[in-house]
């Protein structure tokens, strides 16, 4: 059994022992942690980070990264509300959808045809779509949506909210992705070694342009969920959310320099980070110090899986 | 070579060391005197680069001794060691690229001015080091960035930030893997001056011809374990080849004669710009073509233009005797084409990807329907590749960075096995795995030619060319030199051709310059 434990990685125990140990402590401080009410706001609460945390899933491990997704969900938001007004729910939300997986497509092409390094290429992006969110909105909020539209981040689907519900879904459908089909074979294989990727005859290019566009895609999902949940377009959303996008990625056990992790990994870390902030705030403790806690947690799971890390392979002697 | 008389510098005794599932070193014993070289030997894996960790602090033992002078000793991290005096050159330099040499030899103990404590004396800085390098004999300006030296020079001023330390024992593990044969003769004669200094070597190799020009005494580990410590001088090869390997090796070059079939594969004059200069050669079905030459004669460079992996400027390239156009290495794939690189952890493995996901990589799409992987089918074939090469593992989930160097060549062989590829080009199959693993590659490529394979195998190692091939191509500057029958062919001849009439250094691993 300790062997056992010792062998097995933060992910794959560590993490959840920590997931258990928070809902535990959690309840014991405040019963309503377990209400219902509690349950569906926590699921409601973390839709959009864990939508644009998929995205970064893909492209961290593919051995890359998407700073942008933060100021996308503004440009999203911002985009699906005036189309909303202009050509109805419908349209509004395949507009902003698409929105991301263009912004998407810009920094797919500027990272694997430019070769702009991924970092730079989706940091300008930051910059920029926030730019374009705040000139088409001219800086101001765009109210009037339609009332329908709530029901995509407030409305519910028999016990389930909504917004948990395209979760779910989004989930599933990355999940398979990365874990049955080629290009999420790809999608490892390029963050384990990119060279050798390239020798071995994938089209590197191809990939890696397609993994931002459906990080731009999730985050164009998550923005409009976003938005129906402050049923207006908002330039100013999202700001600093690339960030605990990434957080929840490392914090799951994904590497940050990619090949290793995943959708499931990924999952636990946006649980964390929102379990942690419900139940702090259930128990009062001010979001300022909620702040130093969480800040603790990302640099302590990664150093237990970098600790481990070590501890395993020197199990693997080389001459 | 001396006498050995005085009592041993240093003495390692009974080291052990575990990992989880593994014995790293089990009771592992050997000693070096002042002003000796004591060469370590054994095959990859065999626990040496263990017990120079042992010896620099990195891990430290489970149990045994460490004796300096014939005290025991207690080196619990790096720190420890470079007090009592042991200083560790590793493959992989622990330089600074962007500094100066000077600052690198210095780095963390630079004299201060005398009066101005904080500032650092440049010029004494500088002076210093330039004594140190001037008593190595080397050519090297204590002024110049580390970046814009050599892999030699860099080990010199590794060497000279060693006896600046007042090292008294320097170990050095595979010092030569990157040198060229000039450059391996400069190091010998430095190991040489160290000697006569008094400085104790502990000399980690896999390479046996070095351990004559080197070694005073060997002491051999197999699987963790010492075999035997033995008198260079009086040691026959063979039998340290025997204590290596554990068996005899009497077939080091697996040689099968197929007789040859139609044309594979033809390149006529392959240009690319200040690269490659009309590159032409033929192999056929069943025929190895090996293709020898020095260091910086462009075979890696041909094999990745053929392999569509760099852009060409000119040249047509026939598979099966059709012109075919290769412009990326899925175009090659395509062609049956397959490359076993030379680099195998930077172009081969990927390390964070299952043995199985490595094997077939370049095949999925016959696992795959739709975009979507059959897992099962694919684990299925995956096995049989790994079970007909014997590729050593608990199991095809694990990483493939916990392999050994030739099981992963294994891994990489397997792959291309399974796109059926045709035409094999071999990038120095046999770098860095060791003699067993070796044979095995060269088994390997029996079969493939029984197959009706053709295959492309660039070595630097000529006794491999001359073993394996049977037809030799020689590259010198990007063009071909020259091409000679198998039965023709002399280590002579072909390094006369490899030179060219120039002066440049042979191949560090040719094996020409030794023995």
């Amino acid at each position: 059994m300790m062997r056992m434990l010792r062998k097995a990685s933060w992910s794959q125990i560590g993490m959840p022992a920590v997931l258990v140990g928070l809902v535990v402590v959690f309840g014991a401080i405040n019963p309503n942690f377990w209400s219902a009410t509690n349950v569906t706001n926590v699921s409601r609460q973390i839709s959009v980070l864990a939508l644009i945390s998929i995205g970064q899933t893909f492209a961290i491990l593919s051995g890359g990264i998407d700073l942008s997704v933060g100021s996308l969900l503004a440009l999203v938001s911002v985009v699906c509300a005036q189309q909303m007004l202009e050509v109805g729910v419908a349209g509004g939300v395949v507009a902003g959808v698409l929105a991301g997986g263009l912004a998407g497509l810009v920094n797919g092409v500027l990272i694997a045809k430019a070769r702009v390094p991924a970092f730079i290429a989706t940091l300008g992006m930051l910059v920029a779509a926030r730019g374009v969110a705040l000139t088409l909105s001219g800086g101001l909020p765009i109210a009037g949506l339609p009332r329908e539209f709530l029901v995509v981040g407030a409305g519910n689907w028999g016990p389930f909210p909504v917004p948990t519900i395209i979760v779910a879904a989004a989930f599933v459908v990355a999940y398979v992705t990365l874990s049955r089909t080629r290009f999420g074979r790809y999608v490892y294989a390029m963050g384990s070694n990119e060279e050798a990727a390239v020798l071995s005859g994938i089209n590197v290019a191809k990939y890696k342009t397609l993994v931002y566009v459906v990080s731009g895609l999730f985050a164009g999902i998550a923005g409009v969920v976003l938005t129906s949940r402050v049923i207006s377009g908002q330039p100013t959303l999202g700001e600093v959310q690339e960030l605990h996008s990434i957080a929840a990625v490392v914090i799951g056990g994904g590497r940050i320099s990619g090949g290793v992790g995943g959708i499931g990994k990924t999952l636990m870390g946006v649980l964390v980070l929102g379990i942690l902030s419900n139940g702090l705030n259930l128990a009062q403790v001010s979001s300022y110090v909620q702040n130093i806690v969480i800040g603790a947690i990302i640099v302590g799971a990664v150093y237990i899986d970098v600790a481990g890390e070590r501890r395993r392979r020197g199990s693997t002697v080389t001459s | 070579m001396q006498v050995i008389t005085e009592r041993p510098l240093l003495e390692m005794k009974g080291i052990d060391k575990r990992f989880p599932g593994v014995h790293a070193l089990n009771d592992v014993s050997f000693d070096v005197h002042p002003g000796e070289a004591h060469v370590l030997l054994g095959e990859n894996g065999a626990g040496k680069s263990t017990l120079i960790k042992v010896l620099s602090g990195t891990f430290p033992p489970d149990s045994g001794d460490i004796r300096l002078d014939g005290q025991s000793v207690r080196v619990g991290n790096p720190h420890d060691a470079q007090v009592l005096g042991i200083s560790t050159i590793y493959q992989e330099f622990n330089l600074a690229p962007d500094m100066s040499v000077a600052d690198n030899i210095f780095l963390g103990r630079e004299p201060m001015r005398r009066h101005a404590p904080g500032i650092v004396d440049r010029k004494a800085l500088i002076d210093q080091a330039r004594k140190l390098l001037d008593s190595l004999d080397t050519q090297i300006a204590p002024e110049m960035i580390v970046s814009q030296l050599g892999v030699a020079q860099q080990q010199m001023v590794e060497i000279a930030k060693a006896l600046s330390l007042d090292a008294r024992i320097i170990v050095m593990d595979e010092p030569t893997a990157a040198l060229t044969s000039h450059e391996i003769d400069r190091l010998f004669e430095t190991i040489q001056e160290l000697k006569r200094r008094g400085v104790a070597i502990v000399y980690i190799s896999h390479r046996l011809e070095e351990v004559r020009a080197v070694g005073d005494r060997a002491t051999i580990l197999r699987d963790g374990a010492c075999v035997g410590t033995v008198l260079v001088a009086e040691t026959p090869l063979d039998e340290l080849v025997r204590m290596m390997v554990g068996r005899d090796l009497k077939d080091k070059f697996p040689k099968i004669h197929v007789e040859p079939g139609e044309e594979a594969l033809r390149v006529e004059r392959l240009t690319r710009k200040d690269v490659l200069r009309d590159v032409s050669f033929h192999v056929r079905r069943g025929e190895i073509l090996g293709i020898a030459g020095l260091v910086g004669s462009k075979r890696t460079e041909t094999a990745r233009a053929i392999f569509g992996a760099d852009k060409l400027d000119g040249g047509r390239i026939h598979v099966h005797g059709r012109r075919v156009k290769i412009n990326s290495p899925a175009d090659a794939i395509r062609n049956r084409i397959a490359l076993v690189p030379e680099d195998r952890k930077r172009h081969g493995i990927l390390a964070y990807l299952s043995v199985r996901e490595n094997i077939t990589l370049s095949a999925l799409s016959q696992f795959s329907r739709g975009g979507f992987l059959d897992i099962q089918r694919e684990r299925t074939r995956a096995q049989e590749y790994a079970s007909s090469l014997r590729i050593s593992t608990p199991d095809l989930e694990r990483r493939a960075f916990s392999l050994s160097g030739g099981n992963q060549q294994k891994v990489v062989i397997a792959r291309w096995l399974i796109t059926n590829a045709e035409i094999f080009l071999f990038d120095e199959p046999t770098r860095g795995i060791d003699v067993g693993a070796k044979v095995e590659v060269f088994q390997l490529m029996g079969q493939l030619l029984k197959r009706g394979a053709a295959i492309v195998m660039i070595s630097s190692e000529l006794p491999d060319i001359l073993g394996m091939s049977d037809r030799i191509l020689v590259m010198r500057e990007g063009r071909v030199g020259g091409e000679f029958e198998r039965q023709e062919a002399t280590e002579e001849k072909i390094l006369t051709c490899a030179l060219g009439g120039a002066t440049y250094a042979v191949d560090a691993s040719s094996g020409a310059h030794v023995s």
